[in-house]
């Protein structure tokens, strides 16, 4: 069981990780990671949304769409959830806390298309849990803790390469790139040494 | 006139606003079904045809939508456009179907779709919105195609599944590879363009120099009053 648990946290921050194995959510990790303090406001607020989806989504598909044979309308009802989720997040956080809500609520929004959330919320829709682990042996059905955990891990692999990317693109700045490499191309690039970084986890 | 119009409509999708090259939209997409060129052909033509349908849905109901509510209305048309491009994918062409996996769903969450329906098919009329989706759907699959080529042919020696060399490079194959080959496109695209803008404007100062003191001829308009 522990072993279990050890293996999905792994997976989900380091060798699956969203954003540099998986390639899900790129937008907002090219967008908003120009500065480490942006990136982590948009890991929190992406890791909060993907865990309350999931909250949402996984009963939703397991216990009334399966028993009602309505699979094909998964896109639908998925989508419209995220988009009413994010909007409730963004009132509660407005009313609560207007310093959060300065800091983080510019970033709700972007968060309805961001790829990262309804792809966490379409891979977690296995019957068997070594089907979003590899490396896992088959047998362990999926249930509601498991897949709330993959989420919350998933979204901690998000704000992690959110962070290092902040961080390199911070001291990028000052460098002299050519001009045509300058912007995406060259941010691209130190990407892609990170995803070589996080594939050395994927060989353990 | 509209020959001219439509032509400028092709024009901006496919090279001045690129959806994949030169405004970096839909990056998910790209990078994680690029392994091979047959898969990235295809995922860009199924972009295309959510576009192209999701456009003219859109422009026929612009007038219809409240301006309150139009992203959640956009977003459930292109989601209906996508649910049904699963179920035709499923049915007919499985093999795709299994290589897109969960980048198929996610072509709802596809910026450059909601980006085009926002910026395109809400404020022009049908039979424009139909071209812009086509142009920037073929422009995205252009793009698609070129680095699955690039690093299908890299990185298992092959070009559409083709066996055409025994010398392979695993690392265009993993993730890594992707992010390198997406930005040295990204890059040398828009050298070239903005090497081909200066000198179509320099061409263009020379046009317009040479005709000295040459009468402009009258326009047929004119002559019938």
């Amino acid at each position: 069981m522990a072993a279990t648990i050890l293996l999905i946290v792994i997976s989900a921050v380091f060798s699956q990780n969203f954003i540099l194995v998986k390639f899900l959510g790129i937008c907002p990790f090219l967008g908003v990671s120009k500065k480490v303090s942006s990136g982590v406001s948009m890991g929190i607020a992406v890791t909060l949304v993907m865990v309350l989806a999931t909250l949402v989504t996984w009963p939703l598909y397991t216990y009334i769409m399966v028993p009602l044979g309505i699979e094909y309308l998964e896109i639908i009802f998925f989508i419209f959830v995220i988009a009413a989720l994010v909007q409730m997040l963004e009132k509660i956080i407005e009313k609560l806390s207007p310093a959060l809500y300065r800091s983080m609520g510019i970033y709700l929004p972007l968060i309805t298309t961001n790829c990262a959330i309804l792809g966490v919320a379409e891979l977690l829709l296995v019957s068997d849990l070594s089907g979003v682990v590899p490396g896992l042996e088959a047998g362990i059905s999926m249930n509601l803790g498991f897949a709330l955990l993959y989420a919350l891990c998933a979204g901690v692999g998000f704000t992690l390469a959110m962070v290092l990317m902040g961080g390199v693109r911070e001291k990028m700045e000052k460098l002299p790139v050519a001009k045509c490499m300058k912007g995406f191309p060259i941010t691209m690039v130190a990407a892609s040494f990170m995803a070589m970084a996080f594939y050395v986890f994927a060989l353990l | 006139m509209n020959a001219k119009k439509y032509g400028k409509i092709a024009y901006d999708g496919l090279i001045t606003n690129n959806a994949t090259f030169k405004l970096v939209l839909g990056t998910c997409a790209t990078l994680g079904m690029s392994t091979s060129a047959v898969n990235s052909f295809g995922m860009g033509i199924s972009v295309t045809v959510v576009l192209l349908l999701s456009n003219v849905i859109i422009s026929l109901l612009r007038k219809v939508i409240p301006n309150t509510v139009r992203i959640p209305a956009f977003i459930v048309i292109i989601a209906t456009m996508v649910t049904l491009l699963r179920m035709v994918l499923e049915k007919y062409i499985p093999d795709l179907y299994d290589a897109m996996g969960v980048f198929l769903p996610l072509i709802v969450v596809n910026c450059v779709i909601l980006g085009r329906a926002e910026a395109f098919a809400s404020k022009n009329p049908v039979l424009d919105s139909a071209i812009d989706g086509v142009a920037t759907g073929l422009g995205l699959t252009f793009a698609l195609t070129l680095i699955g080529v690039i690093r299908e042919f890299l990185g298992s020696g092959s070009f559409f599944g083709i066996k055409v060399m025994d010398f392979t490079i695993g690392f265009f194959t993993n993730s890594a590879g992707a992010f390198f080959v997406y930005g040295i496109c990204i890059a040398l695209f828009v050298l070239v363009t903005n090497r081909a803008e200066l000198a179509r404007r320099a061409g263009k100062a020379r046009t317009l120099r040479i005709p000295d003191g040459a009468q402009p001829l009258p326009e047929p308009g004119k002559e019938e009053n």
